[in-house]
């Protein structure tokens, strides 16, 4: 390609560039696909009907998670169409040659999760999936993105879609982050700043030393949140705390192929003088813990702060409005304070063990609310399997906590996992649009730290208080 | 998918002036259970178009018999959220065919295309200019010319122009999908294929 100065975006874009189309999208090459239950089934139909087969079967790879139920996973799916979507996708995976980690499976887990912790997501790939936080995976310095059903038609088909290159925007956070705060809210900072339009239309990449101290699930959390304010995805360059994390999964490449890669990743970053499309630069020192308390991840503020009004929101008022009774708040009032229902703490943006040992650093020696529900979902069985051998399980038990089975599970609340209409929810998930986790459910989205301290005391509490 | 070819639409349409309308309200997670692309269209908007007991909720448009029509209208940041096609399939099956706004998110953009539904972008004030002239007279029509790439309001007669890349212009004019022309470029991408690294 051209000589200029590149950044990390461009180097793995345009080496994946098949064909460009004049005044049309390039053909992009993918190196990895993950499909799930829910947004594969319609994309094997269409190849059925048009009479053709999987391309590269073996760089596919199929996981059951979004449909699932968080309990007895080892009796049959209740719901007959949940069964039906899991079942689809084991036929169409063995059909076709593709691996498949169904319900049960030692592997098997929420897609964003099991990928990066098998070593099937590396540095310098294309990596998609029929769902928006695909994004997760950019913290590897991949190129990695949600795409829709068509475009799982046409990977399967092909292993390429049509992609426009999206323009390229750097995000900095520069200085050390306070006690309590967490990637999370880093990232509900930057999309409180943003709003969730606020890089539509852009790939993000993240820099400054808040990343680049940062852990790799921390990386992912942040990652994972990138399509919360419009983009399509985010990447941070790989760096030691990358290699070594990849470093003997089950998928990483070993020996003399592993020297190579090395030598290839260490090539991943941005030319000192590359030019981004836009750039916006913060002070770790200015973020707090997070809440949202709106029907929108970009409605969020630091936990000490009072609801704003309208005014000084960007947006209508009447949209303004809707949000705020919908959840039952109004302008000025303290978050501090609220009583809270249901704790969720999970999905693949927290439902890594970084996660649950955060989640148990405060409720160790705590007793739960008894007004609150509170549902602990690991991300992946593997998850489940660390929760058990670090002690965790041991802290949450007397704590008067039960570990579920892995799955999205409240997430999205496609399974039983639904919260009741009306009632409050501090949740780890990234969504908190009307009826995300149930119809009528309201939920405030919030790090592990803020979660546990809400569970433990019944109301939104600043988790530095406990720390 | 086969589509139905998009040239020139004339129709009424239906208002939603609300930002940020994300791909959970268009369809929510509940209702992705089926494997078939066929039917979403019921659901469309459920939880703001039926009560928790299945009854219509009377302020919602989509319940109002005086507006109805083929172009859907939205507000600022429409299709945000969940990358779920199905979105765009509950459109699609519930009869529109192009949806209008000021802004849309990325992948419910791409999604419409692809499934023959046409994303109109237009300026904010045009968008006003639209909600302004249905509010006058619900029977106000649209015209949206895809080979002009232009969209009027037929009462008022005025016009704005949108954009829309070349390629998929071409495809939706014709009923073509990407598929068709990625099936016929196989040799080129296997040969691609055996230069990765991965
Ligand atoms: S946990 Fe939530 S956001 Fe993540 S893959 Fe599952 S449904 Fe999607």
């Amino acid at each position: 390609m051209s000589n200029q100065a590149n950044t990390l975006f461009d180097k793995v874009w345009d080496a994946h560039v098949v064909r460009q189309i004049a005044d049309g999208p390039d053909v992009f090459f993918i190196d990895r696909h993950f499909i799930h239950e829910v947004t594969s089934p319609v994309a094997f139909l269409g190849l059925e009907s048009r009479n053709i087969g999987v391309m590269y079967p073996e760089r596919t790879f199929a996981t059951a998670d979004h449909n699932t139920p968080t309990i007895n996973q080892h009796l049959p799916v209740q719901d007959p169409l949940s069964a039906n979507q899991l079942k689809a996708l084991e036929v169409n995976s063995l059909k076709h040659g593709i691996s498949h980690w169904g319900l049960g499976h030692a592997r098997n887990g929420i897609v964003h999760v099991v990928g990066p912790e098998n070593g099937i997501t590396l540095p310098g790939m294309t990596i998609v999936c029929g769902d928006s936080h695909t994004s997760t995976h950019g913290a590897f310095g991949a190129i990695a993105f949600g795409i829709g059903t068509s475009e799982v038609e046409m990977v399967l088909s092909s292993q390429c879609i049509m992609q426009p290159k999206p323009k390229k925007m750097r995000v900095n956070v520069n200085g050390v982050l306070g006690k309590g705060v967490t990637p999370k809210d880093v990232t509900l900072y930057i999309i409180s700043k943003l709003t969730t339009a606020g890089a539509t239309g852009y790939f993000v990449e993240y820099t400054g030393d808040v990343f680049r101290s940062m852990s790799m699930e921390g990386r992912m959390t942040v990652c994972n949140m990138s399509i919360e304010m419009g983009a399509r995805g985010g990447m941070i360059a790989p760096d030691e705390t990358t290699f070594a994390y990849i470093n003997g999964r089950e998928h990483a490449p070993k020996g003399e192929k592993w020297d190579e890669a090395l030598t290839y990743w260490k090539t991943l970053k941005t030319d000192d003088d590359a030019v981004f499309d836009k750039e916006y630069t913060f002070l770790a020192a200015d973020i707090e813990p997070m809440i949202t308390y709106g029907t929108n991840p970009g409605m969020g503020q630091g936990i000490s702060k009072s609801i704003p009004t309208s005014d000084q929101v960007e947006g209508g008022k009447s949209t303004y409005d809707k949000s705020l009774t919908y959840m039952g708040f109004h302008e000025n009032e303290s978050m501090l304070g609220k009583k809270i229902d249901y704790v969720f703490i999970g999905s693949c943006t927290n439902g890594r063990i970084e996660d649950f040992r955060a989640f148990a650093s405060i409720v160790k020696g705590r007793k739960k609310a008894d007004n609150v529900i509170a549902w602990v979902v690991p991300g992946s069985h593997i998850v489940e399997a660390q929760i058990k051998e670090e002690g965790i399980l041991d802290i949450l038990t007397e704590a008067g906590f039960e570990l579920r089975q892995p799955g999205c599970s409240a997430c999205l609340a496609m399974n039983d996992d639904k919260i009741p209409a009306g009632k409050y929810a501090v949740s780890t998930s990234n969504r908190n649009f009307e009826g995300r986790q149930g119809p009528g459910a309201r939920t405030l989205l919030a790090s592990p730290l803020v979660a546990a301290a809400a569970a433990v005391t019944g109301v939104v509490t600043d988790p530095r208080e406990l720390l | 998918m086969a589509y139905d070819k998009f040239t020139i639409l004339t129709s009424t349409a239906v208002p939603l002036p609300i930002e940020n309308v994300d791909t959970d309200q268009i369809i929510p997670a509940r209702f992705l259970k089926a494997t078939k692309r066929e039917g979403f269209g019921d659901n469309l908007f459920r939880d703001w178009r039926y009560n928790g007991d299945d009854t219509p909720k009377q302020d919602f448009v989509l319940n109002n018999p005086i507006y109805s029509g083929k172009i859907l209208v939205g507000g600022h940041n429409f299709g945000s959220g969940s990358s779920r096609e199905h979105a765009a399939w509950a459109i699609y099956d519930y009869g529109f065919r192009c949806v209008v706004s000021s802004f849309f998110a990325d992948i419910f953009k791409g999604n419409s295309l692809n499934i023959g539904i046409l994303p109109v972008q237009v300026t904010p004030e045009f968008l006003d200019k639209i909600f302004l002239a249905i509010e006058a007279d619900p029977n106000a029509e649209l015209e949206v010319n895809l080979p002009e790439q232009s969209i009027t309001i037929l009462s008022t007669g005025e016009s704005e122009s949108f954009n829309i890349n070349g390629y998929k212009k071409h495809n939706m004019t014709n009923g073509f999908d990407d598929i068709d022309y990625l099936q016929a470029m196989k040799g080129e991408i296997k040969v691609f294929q055996e230069e990765r690294i991965y």
